[in-house]
């Protein structure tokens, strides 16, 4: 996985609240047995018309916002299913961290293992980066993860929380597998136990 | 004084039993059923592949093909796409070249993973369950944790049979005295939802407990853990009691013998302490539910049949805009009666719906009746085993006379991944779990109700109150 450590970046407002998987990354683009090559679809629906034409409105055609790397998401962002696909074309489309004030769980997870970064915010210091996100000139931000610090157009610098197994893996770069296997023997003493007490499982 | 044992709910026990180690707040834990299905399990294959890894316990992993199977009887040779056709030869191949246990297409035990692990005996109380699908919820009606997974993390399960996980918190929802008539597990769980809203439940584990819901039988207890999900919880749980045990018994994978013994002695253990902590608490009381439907293109937009479509107005803050975009997609208008509103279509079957029960009391409403004419009326079961009971019972039967397609297994139109989908502004009455924007087809309109009140849409054209038939 790439190392996250510092990110500069144009953020683009999405307000909506319950943005889902299904808007994210709708069903027809499940089939392929690749994690790559899903940004051109992400947000297929609000992005390209029923004629496969981009539909101008929507923020990620706009030419400055086509280049982003941070969401202002609303609230319960990446709620619906559990399909990787979502983080994998957000990724491919060149997104790397998304701010809201809250998340659905398993999307949430399903960003760090992607080199994404989810960041919570309360809903004061959302409506503060939405704000900055909405206007073109204050729409550039810096994210410093090990310092945990978003910082503003105007430099003003806010502080965010994360989880610190999560920040490690993010910052080095590491693949969950090999970190756990590293306790392999652990985990064949754990299951000898088990299976002697839980003899049916 | 010293405290004694710290009194703990259902979701700390199974924890507890299955906590490899733990440092500071995250833990890895041991995972005892891990399920795959095609669509989220191909690159997470792979990944072991270019590792050189093995799927560490093949005999816990359980393969089947359901989201892109197509539901024709011509389906083991016409797949709908050529995409869907690699995705399923995917499958196929790494069942096999890995060795875990596998339900091909032609096997009669195919079907949605949800319905196929309890059906198969798969699925067993105190257990914890995972699968690259966030409907893994659906087997904590057995009391067991189970809950969604992405692809990395299923790559991570076949690898090392473990999870890292951070411990959610302790939900507890409630529900209590006597459902009305007409009203259902469906019901209760919508209700639930728009009460709680889909980010409820957000970080818990929910239990759900009360009378209500020990009323129910354990296919409309899926049901309720099935829609834990869309309130946010990644898990929902049901104390397992002794109709858990009779669902379980005689299933080809629960225990025998000795084993069936010392199993049944501890599940008896699996219930949250009297005074076990909940971090959230929510009560219902079972006679304020009644036969509910969505409005909106969130789960959360829920209100009794009776009632008339919302205004933005009635809404607050960034749910306001939401409404007003839902209503738009839905093609609908404030005060509009929910009862005028008419449907295209129905749909009948997916993991919250799609089992035998539920087959039963579509029956129920439309035997001796007919499809409105001009409605698209389909039915999936949830599993070949489904299929050829509701067969042998006569259903298939009554539902094809009353003019509903009748169709092979899988998830259909519940995702509509493979041919089975509605056409642009096409409104639908659904038995399934989600009615987001497209999901049921771009353009797609999708009202989520419980299996009677699609079937009595399918036979009045418009959404109906069950109670009326």
């Amino acid at each position: 996985m790439e190392k996250f450590n510092i990110l500069e970046g144009i953020a683009a407002p999405m307000p909506l609240i319950n943005i889902d998987t299904d808007m994210l990354i709708p069903k027809q683009f499940l089939k392929t047995i690749k994690r790559t090559g899903l940004g051109e679809n992400l947000f297929f629906e609000m992005r390209y018309d029923q004629n496969g034409n981009e539909i101008k409105d929507f923020i990620l055609n706009k030419d400055h916002y086509s280049k982003a790397s941070i969401i202002v998401g609303g609230a319960n962002f990446g709620c619906g299913s559990s399909r990787e696909h979502a983080p994998w074309a957000l990724k491919d489309f060149g997104i790397k961290c998304i701010i809201s004030t809250s998340f659905a769980d398993i999307f949430f997870n399903n960003c760090f293992k992607n080199g994404i970064l989810p960041i919570i915010v309360s809903e004061d210091l959302h409506q503060i980066l939405l704000q900055d996100a909405e206007m073109e000139t204050t729409s550039i931000m810096k994210i410093y993860l090990e310092n945990q610090k978003i910082v503003r157009n105007n430099g003003d610098q806010l502080d965010f929380e994360v989880d610190e197994f999560k920040k490690y893996c993010l910052l080095n770069g590491l693949d969950d597998i090999g970190l756990t296997l590293k306790s392999a023997d652990k985990i064949s003493i754990f299951e000898k136990e088990y299976s002697d007490k839980f003899s049916w499982s | 004084m010293k405290v004694m044992a710290k009194s703990r709910t259902l979701y700390d026990k199974i924890w507890d039993n299955h906590l490899i180690q733990s440092e500071n707040d995250t833990s890895l834990i041991y995972i005892d059923r891990h399920l795959v299905h095609e669509v989220t399990s191909p690159q997470a294959f792979e990944g072991l592949r270019e590792a050189g890894r093995k799927v560490r316990a093949p005999n816990k992993t359980i393969a089947v093909p359901d989201h892109n199977v197509a539901t024709t009887s011509d389906r083991l040779t016409n797949f709908g796409s050529e995409e869907g056709r690699i995705q399923l030869e995917t499958l196929d191949k790494n069942a096999r070249d890995f060795g875990i246990h596998y339900y091909a297409v032609d096997d009669i035990r195919q079907g949605i993973v949800h319905i196929i692990g309890p059906e198969q005996g798969w699925t067993l109380p105190g257990m914890t369950i995972v699968c690259g699908d966030s409907h893994t919820a659906t087997h904590g009606a057995f009391g067991a944790l189970a809950h969604g997974i992405g692809t990395s993390e299923v790559e991570h399960v076949l690898a090392t049979q473990t999870l890292i996980q951070q411990k959610s918190k302790n939900m507890k929802v409630e529900v209590s005295g006597e459902l009305g008539n007409g009203v259902t597990a469906k019901d209760i769980t919508l209700t639930i939802i728009g009460k709680t809203g889909t980010a409820g439940g957000t970080g818990h584990v929910i239990e759900y407990c009360g009378n209500a819901i020990e009323s129910l039988s354990m296919e409309g207890r899926m049901t309720v853990c099935n829609m834990a999900i869309e309130g946010g919880a990644r898990a929902g749980l049901i104390a397992p009691d002794q109709k858990t045990l009779d669902y379980v018994k005689g299933r080809p994978h629960s225990p025998k013998g000795e084993k069936w013994d010392k199993a049944v002695k501890f599940w008896k253990t699996l219930f949250s302490d009297p005074d076990a902590y909940f971090d959230k608490e929510i009560f219902l009381k079972a006679e304020d539910i009644a036969p509910v439907v969505t409005w909106g293109t969130s789960p959360e937009d829920v209100l009794p049949i009776t009632d008339f479509v919302p205004s933005p107005d009635n809404f607050k803050g960034s749910k306001v805009e939401a409404a007003k975009r839902s209503l738009e997609y839905m093609g609908l208008r404030p005060g509009q009666k929910l009862q005028d509103i008419e449907v295209d279509a129905v749909f009948i079957g997916s993991c919250t719906n799609g089992r035998i029960e539920d087959l039963r009391e579509v029956e129920k409403i439309v035997k001796g009746k007919k499809v409105k004419s001009g409605i698209r009326a389909m039915v999936v079961p949830g599993s070949g085993l489904v299929k050829k009971q509701a067969e042998e019972e006569g259903i298939a039967n009554s539902l094809k006379e009353a003019g509903f397609d009748w169709r092979m297994p899988g998830c259909s139109m519940c995702l509509a991944m493979n041919p089975d989908q509605l056409l642009p502004e096409e409104r639908c009455a659904a038995t399934s779990n989600r009615n987001f924007e497209g999901r049921q087809g771009r353009g797609g309109r999708t009202h989520l109700m419980s299996p009677a009140m699609a079937a009595a849409a399918a036979i009045t054209g418009r959404l109906t109150d069950v109670r009326d038939i």
